[in-house]
């Protein structure tokens, strides 16, 4: 096929292969393209996605497809002191756990920014807590926080002398409510310190020697340089840390799985033990569709939130 | 911390103007070296404490008095062994590892195709359709694994590893997607003119002449997948239910976790075996996942 193409150009200009043709066919090559990508998106995600909102208003259990039922679910969601739980733990985890990973991650970055030996070695393994599987991580964090053998009780009691009892990580709400939230933050600020650094590198240096020259502090060239330069980076990797925070699962249904007493449950995590081990597909549904109205605002808070200054400095200077 | 730092560098600031106090040795090793190693002894510590765990003998695990925790007197494979002959642990590497084959083969052949036709074919639209597929990436799985397991069962690949083949592609073929795009635009359209020029067909160019330009995306691209399938939690859940078929990060949370008595020597061997795939493929190609994270987020 390709020798005839290539080499008898005049000939294969008058009769070439049908088959060639076709394939060489642009609107028809462009539908071939993009068929798979298309059809598997198609399927898998926009058809389910649909299927959810439609599930969110029937009463369908596993086994059982259900009828229609209007805003039945999310009227019953809203008497329900659990889903006001997870509704509440799910801004606390994502507001809390966002800037910790942000202050921490943006510190992180501003640190690999300098020059010192063994720098790429160091970047490389900082990035392992994201590459690792959250819940095998996740694994180590709950023997972390084992109640009678926990790593950070020996050192606080045994070692240090600080405390007299063993810290009490997961048996009450408060603790456990932040640990999940430190190891959250342990799991996001590779990502966001690697992503932020990858920032910082194209602000060009010629930009600080004109603030010191003008006689600028440390804090005057973060504040005045490296801040608003970081804006537009900072806005997109904050909408999918906001995004993917809140929506966790992992975390919480590897160390707590909602508990103690419910008071860990993420709207994820409530919305699997209703809907795939309760059964009660229409209210996990349900559960899973009232993300959406916090994700659609947080996005946009911190997209246009942040972004504006884009706008202020002009759209070349990207 | 930070208080202590800045004492010294009032000291060095009346020897030198401000900017040259950065140089001094005793304040660089306040403000970089000792927040530096503070992180990566927070950030390495759970996977120390995760393999000293896997090797330790229970009775040095559940008695802190007789043995420093931090190290092992006498280690023992006995965790490890147990996991490998008595559980169907084997089994579920390599079902984690056929699905993660898979679904990356998968998402590589459907973007690259994407990723060519809206880059390089350039029809009307075709940035809305790369718009698109960006904003499925946004759509997280805690929102579709409810009404997806209902489309699993209506195809009738309930617990089937075919069911993750198929479903993962759905987060990885928008990320490798956007991806590619951003390779294709660094290859030079010149290229493609002059074969066009010489008679080349479409699918030529891409074989002969964009395909072996962009293998370093197409690497950076394969890896993320790979790694991300690997990772995959919520979907293999809800999707998978008899032993022996599910993934390592399933598996060992529903099937090892058992009673109220933590075997903690064994689930931490599990972590550890089950985070060495990932973490071998990632130490040796650190460049191009450092390269496609800045990369994708950059775009």
């Amino acid at each position: 096929m390709s020798i005839t193409a290539l080499s008898t150009h005049g000939v294969a200009a008058r009769q070439p292969n049908w088959l060639v043709r076709l394939f060489d066919y642009k609107p028809f090559l462009i539908v071939m393209c993009l068929a798979p990508a298309i059809g598997l998106l198609t399927v898998f995600l926009t058809y389910p996605l649909g299927l959810g909102i439609w599930l969110a208003f029937t009463d369908t259990t596993i086994g059982r497809s259900g009828i229609y039922v209007g805003i039945e679910n999310f009227q019953y969601l809203l008497t329900d002191s659990l889903w006001w739980n997870a509704v509440f733990y799910s801004v606390l985890y994502t507001a809390v756990a966002t800037f910790g990973k942000f202050a921490l991650g943006f510190w992180l970055a501003l640190l690999l920014n300098n020059h010192f030996p063994f720098k790429s070695i160091l970047r490389a393994i900082i990035l392992l807590p994201w590459i690792v599987p959250t819940v095998l991580s996740a694994l180590a964090f709950w023997w972390i926080y084992d109640p009678q053998f926990s790593i950070i009780s020996y050192l606080l009691v045994d070692v240090l002398h600080w405390r007299d009892s063993n810290v009490d990580f997961l048996g009450s709400p408060w603790p456990a409510r932040f640990s999940l939230i430190a190891a959250n933050i342990w799991r996001g600020i590779p990502f966001v310190a690697i992503s932020l650094l990858a920032g910082l590198q194209t602000i060009s240096p010629s930009l600080y020697e004109a603030a010191m020259l003008d006689g600028a502090s440390a804090w005057q060239r973060f504040r005045y340089i490296t801040f608003p330069m970081m804006m537009p980076i900072l806005a997109i990797v904050m909408t999918f840390s906001i995004i993917f925070t809140f929506t966790d699962f992992q975390l919480v249904y590897a160390i707590t799985r909602g508990g103690p007493g419910n008071s860990t449950h993420l709207l994820a995590t409530l919305a699997f033990q209703r809907g795939i081990a309760g059964g009660e597909l229409g209210e996990g549904a349900a559960i899973a569709v009232s993300m959406i109205p916090f994700l659609v605002f947080a996005t946009l808070f911190s997209y246009f939130g942040l972004a504006r200054r884009k706008w202020q400095q002009g759209e070349s200077n990207d | 911390m930070t208080d202590s730092a800045v004492q010294p560098a009032v000291a060095d600031a009346k020897a030198a103007p401000d900017t040259m106090a950065w140089d001094s040795g005793l304040r660089r090793l306040m403000m970089i070296y000792l927040p530096l190693g503070c992180f990566v002894l927070i950030l390495l510590f759970p996977f120390y404490w995760m393999a000293i765990t896997s090797f330790k003998p229970n009775a040095e695990l559940m008695n802190y008095k007789d043995h420093n925790p931090f190290w092992i007197s006498s280690p023992t494979l006995a965790h490890i062994k147990h996991l490998l002959f008595n559980t169907a642990y084997p089994h579920w590497l390599w079902t984690t590892m056929l699905v993660a084959i898979g679904s990356t083969t998968l998402s590589l052949v459907a973007s690259t195709l994407a990723a060519y036709a809206i880059e390089r074919l350039r029809f009307r639209g075709s940035p809305y359709v790369g718009l698109g597929i960006y904003l499925a990436y946004l759509v997280p799985p805690s929102i579709l694994f409810i009404p997806l397991a209902t489309v699993v069962v209506q195809f009738g690949l309930f617990d089937s590893p075919m069911a993750l083949i198929l479903v993962y592609p759905t987060f990885l073929v928008p990320f490798c997607t956007w991806l590619l795009i951003g390779y294709f635009k660094s290859i030079p359209y010149e290229l493609e003119e002059c074969a066009l020029v010489d008679g080349a067909t479409r699918l030529q160019i891409l074989r002969r002449i964009t395909l072996p330009l962009a293998v370093p995306g197409l690497i950076s691209a394969g890896i993320f997948s790979f790694t991300l399938s690997w990772n995959e939690f919520i979907y293999a859940l809800a999707f998978i239910q008899s032993g022996a078929n599910k993934t390592v990060p399933v598996a060992i949370l529903t099937e090892l976790v058992t009673g109220d008595v933590y075997q903690w020597g064994a689930l931490m061997a599990g972590s550890l075996l089950g985070s060495l795939p990932v973490a071998i493929f990632y130490s040796l190609f650190v460049d191009y996942y450092v390269s496609s994270l800045t990369g994708a987020v950059k775009e």
